[in-house]
């Protein structure tokens, strides 16, 4: 991701597009719709960097991201939330697993662009000042790791499957938290960890 | 990093259609699939167009034809929806056996409809092969563990989506969107096999796109069963879709697909016989031994075989009485 050209659509670019736009029609009596955001007229966005707003953890941010900038990226990298991890980057491990209105999603498969108005949750977001979360409580509580760096994305895939299914089963847990890796193999402790916090709470 | 691309937000589906329709365009739901293409490099659109901005395409609806179900509906959200779930118990189960939970919650129908083949030849830029535009199929002779027993080549890959065989057995149909309008058509038709045409497992004119699927209520028992290799979360080894209709002890009408074993979703008409003209009980052997019937398997693929008549007579034996 580059995020080095922080001035966004240029007016050329803007003009561009809105050229090849109404050439094909596309302009008239439409209005904007979105997913959710507040966008200016449709126009193609990029490839140069573009300038978006996202809600992370309640605070909304500007950024300037290219357009090809996974989530991940811009969390880590733009806005130095470094708690998701890029492991796989293959939407295959969930070390990178965040919340974007209320669900758990690999950040590292999700263009930022995707997360426009949208309410983010990262594991920076979890703890009151130096009240923990349940959930983050729970996995000290159970040791529920080893090395760690799987643990944010565990975290935040568990407070996902407490806040859809607040008594999990066991096999609802480990259901819930399968699309998480942890080569620690620490699972029963997870396990454990998430079976506490669902008491907990 | 993927190459670099344009990115718009489509309003409606008349703009997507105009949109998909310039050079090098691709149409983007939840972006999984995609974005893992981009990746390995295997894939370089320079417009991306984001189906997810237009209103009320993820709607989920009874309609007098059955379920109606919008291309950028989530996986999550068809698992999750009871209604259609007393309906169409077979689909429900099949949005929910794919992948994880996170996938489910950024996956549409669509894209899962529409995804490529996981075949590790294909997913790497290195190798040239007939479903990229190059020449046969590295896994004749390579790797073949995982690949297709049925459909011939000269691709061999397996068909990777857990919805459309289970779409296939409902009978359902697919809404096409494109720049001169739209169209629909029987799911079962949307797939090729390769000898057909190898570079792409289904058949979208330049600028179409995938609005909705609709699904009728007619056969309104149904089951997906799927067995992996992880079974925390995996791709099929082999799959099976069964819907039909039940009088009593015995299927009056059955449709029987597999999944995971051939290019695209594989009818097995032979199981379906063995299906209606037996008990449910009694059909359980006949009808999961003739479901290979004509499979041919590579050299290290055999072993999927015995797994398929497994998930055959494990989707039987669940509409057996407990």
């Amino acid at each position: 991701m580059s995020a080095s050209k922080p001035d966004g659509l240029s007016r050329r670019d803007f003009l561009g597009v809105t050229g090849a736009l109404a050439g094909a029609g596309l302009l008239a009596g439409k209005s904007t719709a979105g997913d959710g955001d507040n966008r200016p007229a449709a126009g193609g966005l990029g490839p140069d960097p573009v300038k978006f707003g996202l809600r992370v953890n309640g605070k909304d941010h500007e950024v300037a991201a290219e357009p090809r900038a996974t989530l991940l990226d811009v969390l880590r990298d733009s806005l130095d939330l470094t708690g998701a991890k890029k492991a796989c980057d293959r939407g295959e491990c969930g070390a990178c697993t965040v919340l974007v209105d209320g669900k758990a999603v690999y950040a590292c498969m999700m263009l930022a662009l995707q997360a426009r108005g949208r309410e983010i949750r990262t594991v920076e977001g979890l703890a009151k000042g130096e009240d923990l979360h349940a959930v983050q409580a729970a996995f000290i509580e159970h040791d529920g790791y080893q090395c760690g760096f799987c643990t944010p994305g565990q975290v935040m895939a568990t407070v996902a499957l407490l806040e859809k299914t607040p008594s999990p089963s066991g096999d609802q847990i480990r259901a819930g938290l399968c699309g998480n890796l942890c080569r620690c193999a620490a699972y029963n402790r997870i396990f454990d960890a998430a079976a506490a916090a669902s008491k907990a709470k | 990093m993927t190459s670099p691309f344009t990115f718009w937000d489509a309003r409606t589906a008349e703009e997507a259609a105009a949109l998909l329709s310039k050079k090098g365009a691709m149409a983007l739901g939840g972006g999984v699939d995609l974005l893992g293409e981009m990746k390995e490099g295997i894939r370089a659109p320079e417009h991306i167009v984001n189906l997810r901005s237009i209103p009320g395409l993820d709607k989920i609806q009874k309609t007098d034809r059955g379920w109606r179900v919008g291309a950028t509906a989530l996986l999550t959200d068809i698992a999750d929806h009871a209604d259609l779930r007393k309906d169409l118990p077979g689909f429900a189960e099949s949005a929910e056996a794919v992948a994880t939970p996170q996938i489910r919650n950024q996956g549409t129908i669509g894209g899962n409809l529409a995804q490529r083949p996981r075949c590790w030849y294909y997913r790497a830029a290195e190798f040239a092969c007939v479903k990229k535009g190059g020449k046969g199929c590295p896994a004749e002779k390579g790797e073949n563990r995982y690949l297709a027993i049925f459909g011939d080549g000269p691709c061999h890959i397996v068909h990777p989506s857990d919805c459309a065989p289970m779409l296939v057995a409902l009978d359902a149909r697919l809404f096409l969107r494109g720049p001169d309008g739209a169209r629909d058509l029987p799911i079962a038709d949307f797939y090729e096999l390769p000898s057909k045409n190898a570079l792409c497992e289904f058949t979208l004119k330049p600028g179409e796109f995938i609005e909705a699927v609709e699904i009728p209520t007619a056969l309104p028992r149904s089951t997906y069963v799927k067995i992996r290799e992880k079974d925390s979360f995996d791709f099929a080894i082999a799959a099976c879709a069964i819907a039909g209709k039940i009088d009593g002890d015995h299927f009056t009408d059955a449709r029987v697909v597999l999944g995971g074993v051939a290019p695209v979703p594989w009818r097995s008409v032979t199981a379906e016989a063995n299906l209606r003209k037996n008990t449910i009980a009694d059909a359980v052997e006949p009808a999961s031994n003739s479901a290979t019937d004509g499979a041919r398997p590579m050299s290290q693929n055999a072993w999927k075989i015995p797994m398929t008549k497994a998930a055959v007579a494990r989707a039987i034996r669940s509409f057996l009485p407990r």
